[in-house]
């Protein structure tokens, strides 16, 4: 029963990653973001981490991806991507040839490796419970091994949060920022920070 | 469940990985860049969480709560990032940004 | 009680970072409201502290707040030691501090830039505190740079007149000549202990080689006549008057400039290990310097180069105390010093304000009608620091030259001229600005016809104008020429400190009576920290009498002898201001002319080398790194995917490396 889910979920994850990757228009990524997101999810229910599940979907699907797509309606940035050009030459190849290769290691690593691959005691903070609740023992670790990381979050998030206020706030004296071609020029010219000659 | 079973999830987390990975380095939209750094970002939380059971331990599913909160943090001033640049240059791409240069 | 040492220092520094951030914002006059109140509630720890010191044992506290630098086997922390010489320190410094805030708070009314005043001196009080409290040589460097860049802000606080800005600089240069004898003292000393921490290398001190221990005293007695100006770099002290009256009292009369008799105070094991000539040079320069400096004082026109230069000299008898072993009467006279100091220097300050920045004595006159509590406790200073018993300069000064006389009897007999001369040109301040006719807006040159005008009062005169120009803001209405001059008396934030610090200048003798020696409170005080080295005098009471009555009859005949010149006019004062001391002995000169002269070809030589050696490698590298860059910057093409593509590329090779080093 849970291997079949996990190739049913693998599948469904898999797919939603291509379809982010290769949907041109900017919301279909969006929507198999979502997908791939559910997967994981399902698969998290499989692992045991019922309260990672749940989060999972309440706060990737319902406020992250929802605010992906509130943004991008916002500024009206769903044009489609042209997807057969690519104006870095190479940058696609090389971008493959880097993709496979961490892949490959990777998996080799793994199939090679089996089990071994995972080194480390075993149960250090504490091992998972049968018993007690998966989000009673997670809450129980949160504030009493980890509620000081917890604190430094809150922190995070009030930083993450003042940020982008300041950032998306409109400035007074907005002005566009040149197009580059007006600037391509710039950098080809002689530095003349340093002196030719050593005399002043 | 069978350590197969485990090596499988850790596997499909690598593909997932190198899937967004491929993504960010190929998509020129800012935001589909961020979708892809998510795709990321939920590959290692699987590998995590699978990481922790194995080794029967409840840490690995705190850390992926703490990323998760990194991450939405991330998103945040990322989409803000995003929002301030389109008011300058509507329907720049990411290609589009580059005066910072040697 | 004396863990809350660490609140003493850490107040001004709240204070400063308050003012820093807010000062703007808080104005006038709360800035200076918050700076008193910071420096204010430092001294009411310090006398807290003071009360739990006793209970600890040799009266002394070490506390290590924290790790600054530890690098191997070379550790320096952020560490307090609080002994009897720190705590002495701390409590005058905090005091005198609080009373000049507050009497700046008057002084610098309608100043535009009156919180960065406060700002700066809280962080003066914070360095300065720094510097004493500090338990390692490190840490009193940093309290001891610290002061000096306050000064150099301080100084050159109304920076908008030039002079005030290359006076700031001159103090600022001539200090860091001094600043290069301490690091390598502080080098030496890491060098030959290991260790920088006084409590750990002081009491290894007596088994030195002498030739390390001469060397590192002498080091350090380079860094200390720099900062406290001696012979030969005082020549930034007059100078440094430019700054606001306040800042003349707290950093160039009470507290910075003792800070080179502290530092030779605390490491008096190194003096007392090194070889015999080292205290001879001490009291040689010590003694000097305050010959000099008097000499000096005589002939100048300007209020406050007078008690810059009397600075200079008092400051030359602490060095006399250091040199003759006598480190608790230099200790002793750095507090009645900084009291009586600091009250004429404020008292100098309340008549300039209420004069509408005049400083010029020639001007002055039968300010004691008008002026009634300035006048009083100047006249209280004035008779402590010429040395009238009972008050407080008496008893220090007297007690300086006992230690002397055991030494040598030139020096005593020296310091005995300079005491005289200390007590004339003291008298002839006093005179010539609270008593005989009012001079109030005269011409200077109507005095100059009478006093034989020379060179030197030219350049007072511009100076003094200059100043009261800077500061006219607050006074437009007036300050109109010379005509109208309409002097008063201070409000009550100026008058308040004057009182206090009268006060303690009338009694602080009793800190340390010589007659019995159970009132010799600071010499017992003191004991832990420079008892073995210290010379013990146990004076006969016949010679104790001597020496009493001979200093009473010296100071009043200096008294008497202004008095003739200057009330009765019977002898003509160019005959005792002669150019020669005017100025300055033609040091300044002599040093200006050496630079630009002979010095000059020297710099010139080296600047070449600079140009061709040092020049040449540092545009040799920068050729080479723009010829490599160039070709490296074709990587940089600005677009983040690419940026993107070469950490995966970085990551797949770290994962490769590893891959190599794992086995299965």
């Amino acid at each position: 029963m849970e291997t079949a889910v996990f190739i049913v979920c693998a599948l469904i994850v898999l797919a939603g990653g291509l379809g982010v990757v290769s949907s041109r228009n900017p919301v279909h990524a969006a929507l198999s973001l979502i997908a791939t997101l559910f997967g994981i999810a399902v698969l998290f229910l499989n692992l045991g981490a019922e309260l990672l599940a749940v989060v999972q979907v309440i706060v990737y699907t319902g406020a992250i991806v929802v605010l992906i797509l509130f943004v991008m309606m916002l500024l009206g940035v769903d044009s489609e991507e042209d997807l057969e050009t690519e104006p870095l030459v190479g940058q696609r190849l090389l971008a493959g040839l880097v993709g496979l290769l961490f892949l490959g290691a990777i998996l080799a690593i793994i199939i090679i490796g089996k089990e071994s691959i995972v080194t480390g005691s075993h149960s250090v903070t504490s091992a998972i419970s049968p018993t007690v609740s998966n989000i009673t023992q997670i809450g129980t670790e949160l504030f009493t091994t980890y509620v000081f990381p917890l604190e430094v979050t809150a922190g995070l998030l009030t930083i993450a949060v003042v940020g982008a206020v300041v950032l998306s706030r409109r400035p007074r004296d907005l002005e566009p920022i040149p197009e580059p071609e007006s600037m391509t020029d710039m950098g080809d010219e002689p530095l003349t920070a340093i002196p030719e000659e050593g005399a002043h | 469940m069978g350590s197969n079973l485990s090596l499988a999830y850790l596997m499909l987390s690598a593909i997932l990985f190198v899937i967004g990975g491929v993504g960010v380095l190929i998509r020129r939209n800012p935001l589909v860049m961020i979708m892809c750094v998510e795709l990321m970002l939920n590959a290692v939380n699987l590998s995590f969480v699978t990481f922790g059971k194995m080794l029967d331990d409840i840490s690995g599913q705190i850390i992926v709560f703490f990323v998760m909160v990194v991450a939405a943090a991330e998103v945040v001033v990322g989409l803000a990032l995003i929002v301030a640049m389109a008011r300058r240059r509507p329907g720049a791409t990411a290609d589009d940004l580059r005066t910072l240069r040697g | 009680m004396v863990e809350l040492v660490w609140l003493i220092p850490a107040l001004p520094l709240a204070g400063f970072l308050l003012l820093v951030f807010f000062g703007k914002r808080i104005g006038e006059p709360r800035a200076g409201w918050i700076g008193t109140g910071a420096v204010a509630l430092s001294f009411v720890t310090a006398c807290v502290v003071f009360a739990g010191l006793w209970n600890e044992p040799e009266h002394t506290f070490e506390a290590s707040l924290f790790k600054w630098i530890p690098a191997g086997n070379f550790n320096v922390d952020i560490g307090i030691l609080l002994d009897p010489l720190s705590m002495a320190m701390v409590l005058f410094i905090t005091g005198i501090a609080s009373l000049i805030h507050l009497y700046s708070i008057g002084y610098m009314h309608g100043d535009s830039r009156f919180p960065r005043f406060f700002t700066y001196l809280n962080l003066f009080v914070f360095s300065m505190l720094v510097l004493v409290l500090g338990d390692n040589l490190v840490l009193t460097f940093l309290g001891w740079e610290g002061v000096g860049a306050c000064s150099y802000f301080l100084i050159a606080f109304w920076f908008e007149k030039e002079e005030n800005a290359s006076a700031g600089k001159k103090a600022f240069i001539t200090n860091r000549v001094g600043d290069w004898g301490f690091m390598v003292a502080i080098f030496m000393t890491f060098f030959a202990f290991g260790t920088v921490t006084y409590t750990e290398f002081l009491p290894m001190a007596p088994g030195l080689a002498q030739t390390t221990a001469t060397f590192i005293a002498l080091m350090l007695f380079v860094g200390a006549i720099g900062k406290s100006a001696q012979i030969p770099l005082f020549i930034w002290l007059p100078d440094a008057m430019a700054g606001p009256t306040p800042v003349s009292a707290l950093i160039h009369a009470a507290t910075m400039v003792t800070a080179g008799v502290y530092l030779l105070v605390r490491v008096n094991p190194i003096i007392a290990a090194s070889a015999s000539w080292i205290p001879w040079m001490i009291a040689i320069v010590g003694i000097a310097t305050a010959f000099l400096a008097a000499t000096i004082a005589l002939a100048q026109q300007d209020i406050k180069k007078v008690l810059a230069y009397s600075t200079v000299s008092q400051l030359g008898y602490m060095f006399l105390a250091v040199g003759v072993g006598g480190y608790s009467a230099a200790i002793f006279h750095m507090i009645t010093h900084a009291f009586f100091k600091a009250l004429l220097f404020l008292g100098a300050g309340s008549v300039i304000h209420g004069m509408h920045e005049e400083q010029d004595m020639r001007r002055m006159g039968a300010l004691r009608r008008i002026m009634p509590v300035t006048a009083v406790t100047f006249i209280i200073g004035w008779l402590a620091i010429a040395g009238v018993p009972p008050f407080s300069g008496f008893w220090s000064k007297d007690d300086i030259l006992a230690y002397a006389l055991h030494k040598s009897p030139i020096l005593y007999v020296i310091g005995l001229i300079t005491a005289l001369l200390t007590a004339f040109y003291m008298s002839r301040l006093v005179f010539r600005v609270f008593y005989g006719d009012s001079r109030w807006g005269e011409s200077a040159e109507g005095e100059l016809a009478n006093l034989n005008a020379h060179t030197a009062t030219d350049a007072a005169d511009a100076g003094a104008e200059d100043h009261a120009d800077a500061h006219e803001d607050s006074h437009a209405d007036t300050h109109a020429g010379h005509g109208a001059v309409h002097p008063h008396e201070s409000k009550w934030p100026m008058l308040v400190p004057l009182i206090v610090l009268a006060f303690f200048a009338a009694t602080a003798g009793v800190l340390n009576l010589p007659f019995t020696e159970n009132l010799e409170f600071l010499n017992r005080w003191l004991e832990p920290v420079v008892g073995e080295n210290q010379v013990h005098l146990h004076l006969g009471g016949a010679q104790l009498t001597f020496e009493l009555l001979l200093s009473t009859t010296i100071a009043l005949l200096g008294i008497f002898a202004a008095y003739m010149v200057y009330l009765k006019k019977k002898i003509d004062p160019s005959r005792i201001e002669l150019p020669f001391f005017a100025n300055g002995w033609y040091i300044d000169q002599g040093i200006t002319a050496f630079m630009g002269g002979i010095g000059r070809k020297g710099f010139e030589l080296i600047a070449m080398f600079d140009k061709v050696v040092i020049d040449g490698a540092v545009n040799g590298v920068g050729r080479a790194t723009r010829g490599g860059a160039s070709r490296l910057r074709a990587i940089e093409n600005g677009y983040v995917r690419w940026y993107a593509l070469m950490i995966g590329v970085g990551a797949v090779l770290i994962v490769a490396f590893v891959m190599t080093q794992v086995s299965f």
